[in-house]
């Protein structure tokens, strides 16, 4: 299949499957669908998201050698230059003062059909974001975005990292198409201003919050308490890595996909 | 399907007498989580715990019976408990959590298993949810502004809360008090008139005590997990059951409420859009069948 018509097919125009990342649909997807072409591109992020990734141990080895082709990826290619690839997961944000980083980042753009941003660091800036520079060996680097402040992306995945059992789910539905399944994630490439005030602002303020204590329990960080059965934030410890909101049933809620995913 | 989708529709109740005395209406909650946990089918329950407020629960981990009964019954306001979830898996250990959710908790818990973001390998421990049948909740200091000013009665007396024939019920040793609903309406949280949920819809089993006369509960067997659960429970006699046709006020009521909830719920949520406020779920105009929990 061309690249053209692999990214027309994430992009809906395929027959969507019904369930999610299973060891059946692994394989399933393996015999049946030719293999996307993968990159991993590093940017200024911790590597956590791309451990939790291997912690899909069930399913890893089929994934990574059945379904996919690693095209591209500092430790995992012995490639310098930057191929065509069907997805592009990116890590971490984009330091401004990083000539590099820019280049890389640009370049992506132009290579990948969906450009991917992979965790928090990415998806929202996260933590990268309190950065003011000092340090070595580049002590000048201070400023750092969310990679979707200079580049179009495509899909977002926050979480701090994100878990595993997201990353295949997200992995496999982009291999099957399931469109359905990668909405929110599409919805979520423009949400790069997290913070967990959100859940105040855009929550207890718009009067929707119900005190059911599911950010709290998203949070990754122990930033968050329920007190008066409303959450509270301890900004000190907030990352702005943006998974309570988005964990929060009365941000956007994915009615048709829970029903079908629990056969109701 | 105002009633959501099930397998099974029963009048029920715990045939364990200390329950009896001490739950809500039929035990249904207590009961399945007593022999679940007996039976190792969950290695702990998430439940609203009591606290040293009274009647401000706080949510535990229950790793025995005894724990299970002495968070029985009803409380009627926040206890976060999705919180604990997180909590019972990494601190507590726990492979096969069971937890207990009112409607808004359990698509928490759902939306968390579909999307489970920022939450690792916590999704696949949820063994057993029981939801409660839920028409609002209350912040604390509103049901504490009520029972003293309305009922005039000192919050410390309480002995049990109920809801039940369009009356708030507070009983206390000496005398069992009321207030119309429709006077409590007001204290409701906000957050609850959005809520298009009256019967836990996405629960293993929902259970509540309208539909059934009391002492007895409705109870909903939705999925394989809650069927799996439900029927052994019956068959090992901790759980006696009735056909809904031969119980009063069955199941007409509960459709009637569920579909008030509903029609109330769409309302504000269709006036809540023409505002420009946000809500997660879509207008009457934009879903084939309004009254769907979308």
């Amino acid at each position: 299949m061309s690249i053209l018509a692999r990214i027309k097919s994430f992009l809906g125009m395929e027959a969507k499957p019904d369930k999610e990342a299973s060891q059946e649909e692994v394989e399933k997807v393996a015999e049946e669908k030719a293999k996307p072409r993968i990159g991993y591109i590093h940017l200024s992020g911790c590597t956590g998201d791309g451990m939790s990734l291997t912690e899909n141990y069930d399913i890893l080895a089929p994934l990574l050698t059945d379904m996919v082709d690693i095209v591209y990826g500092q430790t995992l290619v012995d490639l310098w230059e930057m191929p065509e690839m069907d997805i592009a997961l990116v890590e971490g944000s984009c330091c401004l003062q990083d000539e590099h980083s820019l280049h890389e980042l640009k370049e992506v753009r132009e290579k990948a059909g969906l450009v991917v941003a992979f965790g928090s660091c990415a998806a929202t800036g996260c933590f990268t974001r309190y950065s003011r520079g000092g340090q070595q060996a580049q002590p000048s680097h201070e400023s750092f975005v969310p990679i979707a402040d200079l580049v179009k992306v495509d899909l977002a995945i926050p979480g701090c990292p994100p878990s595993p059992e997201i990353i295949a789910k997200t992995v496999v539905a982009a291999i099957n198409g399931d469109m359905d399944y990668l909405q929110p994630m599409m919805d979520l490439a423009g949400y790069t201003e997290a913070c967990g005030c959100d859940l105040q602002t855009k929550v207890v303020n718009q009067a929707l919050c119900i005190g059911c204590g599911t950010c709290a329990m998203a949070c990754q960080t122990r930033a968050l308490s329920m007190t008066n059965g409303r959450p509270e934030l301890n900004s000190d410890r907030c990352i702005k890595c943006g998974v309570c909101y988005v964990q929060c049933p009365r941000s956007w809620w994915p009615a048709e996909r829970i029903n079908q995913d629990l056969g109701l | 399907m105002v009633l959501g989708t099930y397998k099974e529709v029963v009048a029920a109740r715990s045939t364990d007498k200390q329950i009896q005395k001490i739950a809500q209406d039929g035990g249904i909650v207590s009961g399945l989580f007593c022999y679940a946990l007996d039976e190792g089918l969950i290695d702990g329950a998430v439940v609203a715990g009591p606290s040293d407020v009274m009647w401000k629960p706080e949510p535990m981990v229950a790793m025995t019976s005894d724990e299970i009964l002495a968070a029985a019954g009803t409380k009627y306001t926040f206890s976060p408990n999705v919180w604990m979830l997180k909590k019972a898996v990494r601190q507590y250990g726990l492979e096969k959590v069971g937890t207990v959710a009112i409607p808004c908790q359990s698509m928490g818990i759902r939306k968390m298993q579909s999307y489970p973001f920022g939450v690792r390998f916590v999704a696949d421990k949820i063994a057993l949810m029981l939801g409660i049948f839920c028409m609002e909740n209350f912040p604390y200091e509103s049901l504490r502004t009520f029972i003293s000013e309305k009922a005039g009665v000192d919050f410390d007396l309480v002995e049990k809360l109920d809801i039940g024939k369009g009356k708030f019920w507070i009983k206390t040793a000496d005398q069992m008090l009321t207030i119309p609903l429709k006077e409590t309406h007001g204290y409701e949280q906000n957050g609850c008139k959005v809520c298009l949920d009256y019967v836990c819809e996405l629960a293993d089993v929902s259970t509540g005590s309208v539909g059934t006369p009391d002492g007895w509960s409705t109870v909903f067997v939705r999925t394989d997990a809650g069927e799996t659960v439900f029927k052994q429970a019956v068959e090992a006699g901790v759980i006696e059951t009735k056909s809904m046709d031969d119980v009063k006020p069955g199941l007409g009521l509960l459709e009637k409420l569920a579909t008030d909830k509903k029609t109330k719920a769409m309302k504000v949520i269709d006036e809540r859009k023409a505002m420009g406020l946000p809500v997660p779920f879509k207008g009457s105009g934009e879903k084939e069948d309004p009254l769907a929990n979308v």
